[in-house]
């Protein structure tokens, strides 16, 4: 089978030694066992993230992601953009949308891409993808479950879309109030979901962690709350933002709110990666703060 | 006429064979209901079950079919035989479906299937075949009263249909109120501009349609008859009368708008700048497309101008309308977009407390957002004329401030009242209504009085939801503002169902048969004069005014003006009115029927008279959802709970019932009996019955009405349940035996 | 195209322009400013808001506000600073308001004319995020985070790291911090050629708002 290729757009926080570079190893691990090339867009640049508005207005938001698309075109070209990061894929998308509706914007934006001789690069049409659409809809669901080797039997996931994989775009048609798509990964790599999981679509608070903690806070203490009332091993969920702010502030929630919490936070390229047969090195298990002992048993079986 | 002869036919299908003991119901036919034929079939509601029973009633002569089977809303196709008379004794909802399938209830299931067969034998027994009304009109003309956009197109729509109209105007003009507006509510996409009211186009179709004769200056000074056979004088101004005969009649009498007067806190009448929404459908027709709307103190151009939503509207304070108009809110839209299509920078405000756009007024409402007109949600509490123009105060409902605007126009959304005439029910005598104002619009000559009943804030109508247009009087329909508030497009949607409803009545009518609800229903009242002792209870009962008196003051029943649902039956104190095939005695004769066991049997029988319109059905519902009821109970379905007759009531008792429950539709302002007052006047009826037990030294528990809704399948067997623990509790009827 | 160009009145007139008509001067100078009149005051946003209850005034409000014409209110907020970016509003919204955006440009217009509360934690977070990856081209959690404790003085900030020494400690150990990231931190290649860029985004952004030369409003 011919490896299906694809422009790839990691992220700030997939890097190397960044917050959600585990994230990045898994998806390394996930895609070469489901034969997806991925071309990193060489140069790439931070999308502006959901925080970049405020100082960075419109335009100049505009002008990071154009500059991807653009180097993306430029240098993988008539491959589909796909990111990992909900605001990686967003922000881009947006950008694209908002450049295809305002002519006056399009025009201001090439115009800026001259700095760099981008501006003929820039394509309006080039498909801006997560790379969960591109597992559902390229890959399908039946075409996840052939490489599983290892079923993850026995363990309970509560899958936590979040926000911005989910809204304003959406994936695969699914509803905004109850996308299932995380379940279905769940049920399709042998795992129980807990389909009814009522925090699904709750907000982690954002980049609103780090400037307003104590809200924030609140939010992550009732989506963790929740996933233990409804008998969850683990959070699974496919945002590096989530991921961290869901994992990391347990500590600090249990301080505050004298909880014991200790809730697994994993990302769905992992759960698929041990599934695969992956190692927990090779899944990024290492990187997870609140170690997924349950799928490290699996993965060093 | 043939001898009567009984078929009564079995069947065993869905389950019926393996519950009950058919040859033993099959015994009960023959030997009980005296059946001359009595047949089982393993499937009887299929072709070969269908032709037996046809060849039976061609060969053998079976002229009285009872089918022992499901119910009788089940199935109806195959088993209507239009020349014989048919009764259902149902088997599957009325037994096996509501009784637990265990050993121990077995005898009494196979109780209860051998009275419904017993019932239904001695039902069919009494019914004869109806024959249809012969006192018929054939007149199928359409007399339309009101020439505004509701007349007008209800007028072309009968046409259009077939039907000669005859158009009654009292003014010297067509058009009504939409001849006075500058522009409409746009009916067409995209729904975001004023456009033309189109009423010179309709005046113009009406004119030269030959179909169509109209009579300007003119109104009716008096009607009478029934579908079918009415006749209307229709005078002029001058006096001139002109006697035209209809099959039915459409009242479109429109509305007249809220006397704003009655709003000073509002400002109106105050300065010239303060004015409805009327007046400025004449400003903005002076101004026409070229000039720019001015203000009435100083002909100045407006540049500001504030709409007050529901002045006088949707409010409890006396004097107001406590209901919404539902045209003002797209009106008030259309208004302010004549000053923002003419200058867009004229501020124009709407201030409402929920803004409600019907029809595609969703699409018109964001039409004018993008062109500027500011929406804010608040309460206004007054207005204050100034030299010119004038301040709104306002409470702010989002900011929660008590705030104001300055404006050169305000504009206050006032509502419509109908042009619904007399209020026939709240009048003490056709001399004296209460409303010395109010000026019949039908001038009817019915003994319930002259305009049609009003159902709610004096609008002509029977129901809202249920049956629009339909009249308390059977071939008058209402349509338009007369009926229920509503705008242009809404009225011309209105007077088509009106002209539909006019047409059904006309046809059904010359057939000799019900119009509705019991569309095509062939039998219809008569009454033994021997008997009657003219007490008018039936005159006064009918909810339709179908009956008056004739000249020694006995009933004088208009057929064709009868909605068939037996409330003068009811009434009749000495049982002298019946219908072919539903009569004191097809009720009376199944009641006596029911074998009534042995006081020391402990088995209590309770008998149901249930509405056939909601109270049965929802019966048959609990019966496909399999929930169990009482094996005491015996059902009969009845027309409407109005046509129960007390002697139904006493009969029971003294053959020893040991309870009886009457199950009708929700009465009262909400009501939902299909008969407007049927189960009204039963209520009433019943609460007086007690006087009765008191007699027979009977407890007060023995008869039991309640209100059922067709949604009650699970209330309703609950309902029964604890009727029989009450019965049980009270004992048994002391009366057994007798 | 060069409407707005040719005019180029200092900041503060364009304020004394728009006083009576606040709601224009949102359409003219918010991102997807011109929805604002299309709100029907349903209240979904408000509902739907993750941090609803944190805001003074919520979405439903604000856009009322902007009518009514209550501009020093709206713009001296610090309630569209909650806006966590969930998108929950934007997907209930029955009238399709991009509410997030709209939150955003107000945001984003309030802190350009240097009115926006200054104290403001996320306003200063906003700040300290661009620069940040304005500069590389990519964001350095580790700069980031250290510039945010120490947003609001040495002495907090010390008292800050602390108290998330453990978490930080924790990420490290993950390799989920770089603590050489600090002076090995690898941004674009051509970080220059996107400082140009970005600078010049913002010129052509200001020139079409009116707000002048490319030079932010300081804040106060």
């Amino acid at each position: 089978m011919a490896k299906k290729e694809y422009s790839y757009f990691p992220g700030c926080s997939s890097v190397r030694s960044a917050s959600a570079s585990n994230y990045m190893v898994s998806v390394n691990t996930m895609c070469e066992k489901l034969e997806i090339a991925l071309n990193e867009i060489p140069d790439w640049n931070c999308c502006g993230a959901s925080i970049g508005y405020a100082e960075g207005g419109e335009l100049p938001r505009h002008v990071l992601n154009a500059r991807n698309i653009a180097l993306s075109g430029k240098h993988n070209p008539g491959q589909d953009i796909v990111a990992t990061c909900a605001a990686c894929w967003l922000g881009t998308r947006e950008t694209q949308e908002r450049l295809n509706e305002d002519p006056d914007m399009l025009t201001d934006t090439r115009t800026v891409l001259q700095e760099g001789n981008l501006q003929d690069y820039y394509s309006q049409n080039i498909p801006v993808r997560h790379m969960v659409e591109v597992m559902i809809e390229d890959i399908g669901y039946e075409g996840l479950a052939k490489p599983v080797v290892k079923p993850l039997k026995g363990i309970k996931f509560a899958g936590y879309v979040g926000c911005q994989t989910n809204r304003p775009f959406g994936i695969d048609g699914e509803s905004f109030e109850n996308p299932r798509y995380l379940d279905k990964m769940v049920e399709i790599v042998g795992g129980e979901a807990i389909t009814d999981y009522e925090k699904k679509v709750t907000c982690c608070g954002g980049a609103l962690a780090f400037s307003e903690p104590e809200k924030s806070q609140k939010q992550i203490h009732d989506i963790v709350e929740a996933a233990y009332d409804q008998g969850a091993d683990m959070i699974v969920t496919p945002c590096p933002v989530c991921q961290m702010n869901v994992e990391v502030y347990q500590g600090q929630i249990n301080k505050r709110y004298g909880t014991n919490f200790s809730m697994p936070v994993t990302y769905y390229s992992q759960i698929l990666a041990v599934a695969y047969g992956s190692t927990g090195k090779e899944a990024g298990l290492k990187g997870n703060i609140i170690r997924a002992k349950a799928l490290e048993k699996i993965a060093n079986k | 006429m043939t001898e009567p002869k009984l078929g009564a036919y079995i069947c065993k299908g869905c389950g019926i064979s393996e519950r009950l003991n058919c040859d033993q119901l099959a015994q009960v036919a023959s030997s009980e209901g005296k059946a001359a034929v009595v047949r089982q079939h393993p499937f009887l509601c299929s072709a070969a079950g269908v032709e037996m029973i046809r060849s039976d009633m061609a060969g053998q002569g079976i002229n009285q079919v009872v089918i022992a089977a499901c119910s009788r809303r089940a199935k109806t196709e195959a088993f209507a035989f239009d020349t014989v008379t048919t009764s259902r004794a149902n088997l599957r909802e009325g037994v096996i479906w509501i009784r637990p399938d265990h050993e121990d209830n077995q005898e009494t299931t196979q109780e209860m299937a051998a009275d419904y067969v017993r019932m239904a034998c001695a039902e069919v027994q009494q019914m004869r075949q109806p024959g249809g009304n012969t006192e018929t009109g054939v007149n199928k003309q359409i007399l339309v009263v009101g020439g505004g956009i509701s007349g007008l197109t209800a007028a072309l729509e009968s046409a259009a249909a077939g039907y000669h109209v005859l158009l009654v105007e009292k003014s010297a003009a067509l058009g009504g109120w939409a001849s006075k507006l500058y522009r409409s509510i746009p009916t067409r996409e995209p729904y975001a501009d004023p456009q033309d009211t189109g009423v010179e186009l309709l005046i113009h179709r009406v004119q030269t349609d030959p179909q169509i004769t109209v009579y300007l200056n003119s109104y009716c000074n008096r009607t009478s008859g029934a579908p079918g056979q009415f006749s209307i004088d229709i005078s002029t101004e001058s006096g001139a009368t002109h006697t035209v005969n209809a099959g039915a009649i459409i009242q479109a009498s429109g509305f007249t708008r809220y006397d704003a007067s009655q709003l000073p806190e509002l400002g109106y009448g105050q300065s010239p700048d303060i004015i409805d929404q009327a007046e400025l459908e004449r400003l903005a027709s002076a101004a026409g497309t070229e000039g720019s709307i001015v203000r009435p103190s100083d002909q100045a151009e407006v540049k500001a101008v504030v709409f007050v939503q529901c002045a006088g509207q949707r409010s409890n304070q006396p004097g107001h309308l406590p209901y919404c108009s539902g045209f003002c809110c797209n009106a008030a839209i259309k208004q302010a977009m004549y000053f923002k299509d003419n200058n867009p920078s004229v501020d124009t405000v709407i201030l409402y407390t929920d803004l409600r756009t019907p029809g595609n007024g969703e699409d018109f409402y964001r039409s004018a957002q993008r062109k500027g007109i500011t929406f804010s949600k608040g309460k206004v509490t007054s207005v204050v004329p100034g030299k010119q123009g004038a301040e709104v105060f306002f409470d702010d409902l989002i900011l929660d401030t008590q705030t104001s605007i300055q404006a050169d126009l305000v504009v206050l959304a006032t509502g419509q009242i109908a042009n619904a005439g007399i209020d026939v029910e709240h009048v003490t005598s056709a001399e004296e209504p209460t409303d010395k104002t109010a000026i019949s619009v039908l001038n009817l000559s019915y003994r319930q009085g002259p305009d049609v009943p009003q159902l709610k804030h004096g609008f002509a109508d029977s129901h809202f939801i249920c049956f629009p247009y339909e009249t308390r009087r059977t071939g008058i329909y209402a349509c338009g503002p007369v009926r229920r508030p509503m705008d242009m497009a809404q009225a011309r949607i209105d007077a088509t169902g009106a002209a539909l409803k006019a047409i059904q009545a006309v046809e059904n009518a010359v057939l000799g048969r019900a119009a509705h609800p019991r569309s095509g229903d062939l039998s219809f009242p008569s009454f033994r004069k021997e008997g009657c002792t003219q007490c008018k209870r039936c005159t006064v009962e009918c909810p339709f005014g179908a009956i008056d008196e004739d000249e020694n003051r006995y009933p004088l029943f208009n057929e064709s003006r009868c909605r068939r649902c037996g409330t003068c039956m009811g009434a009749c104190p000495v049982r002298v009115i019946s219908f072919q095939n539903y009569s004191v005695d097809t009720v009376g004769q199944q009641i006596k029927h029911v074998e009534i066991p042995d006081e020391m049997d402990e088995k209590p029988r309770i008998l149901i008279l249930a509405c056939e319109n909601d109270a049965y059905p929802a019966l048959d519902m609990a019966a496909h959802n399999r929930l169990s009821y009482s094996a005491w109970v015996r059902v009969i379905p009845v027309r409407c709970l109005g046509s129960v007759n007390t002697i139904w009531i006493t009969d029971a008792l003294n053959s020893g019932y040991d309870g009886i429950m009457l199950l009708g539709c929700k009465k009262g302002d909400n009501y939902q009996c299909h008969f407007v007052k049927g189960s009204e006047v039963a209520h009433d009826r019943m609460s007086k019955i007690s006087d009765t037990l008191e007699q027979l030294q009977l407890e007060k528990e023995r008869v039991a009405i309640h209100e059922v809704e067709i949604t009650d399948i699970q209330r309703l067997p609950a309902l029964i349940n604890d009727y029989a623990d009450v019965i049980e509790k009270i004992g048994m009827n002391p009366f057994k035996g007798f | 195209m060069e409407k707005s160009a040719s005019k180029q009145p200092p900041p503060t007139t364009t304020a004394e322009k728009y006083r009576n008509n606040f709601l224009r001067e949102v359409e003219d100078n918010v991102e997807e400013g011109e929805w604002v009149k299309m709100c029907i005051q349903c209240g979904v946003c408000s509902g739907s808001c993750p941090l609803g209850s944190a805001w003074e005034h919520p979405p439903q409000e604000l856009f009322m506000m902007i009518r009514a014409g209550q501009r020093e209110q709206v713009l001296r907020s610090d309630s569209m600073w909650m806006c966590t970016s969930c998108y929950n509003c934007i997907v209930r919204c029955p009238r399709q308001l991009p509410i997030t955006h709209i939150m955003h440009g107000l945001a984003n217009y309030a802190h350009r004319l240097g009115i926006a509360p200054a104290q403001n934690p996320t306003r200063r977070f906003a700040k300290i995020f661009w620069d940040n990856i304005a500069h590389s081209g990519r964001v350095n959690e580790l700069l980031l985070s250290i510039k945010l404790y120490f947003m609001n003085g040495f002495g907090e900030g010390i008292r800050m790291a602390y108290h998330m020494a453990g978490m930080g400690f924790a990420m490290f150990k993950t390799g989920r911090l770089d603590p050489f990231g600090l002076f090995m931190h690898k941004g674009i290649d051509n970080a220059k050629e996107l400082q140009t860029m970005l600078t010049k985004a913002r010129e052509i952004e200001d020139r079409r708002r009116g707000l002048g030369l490319g030079v932010a409003v300081k804040a106060d």
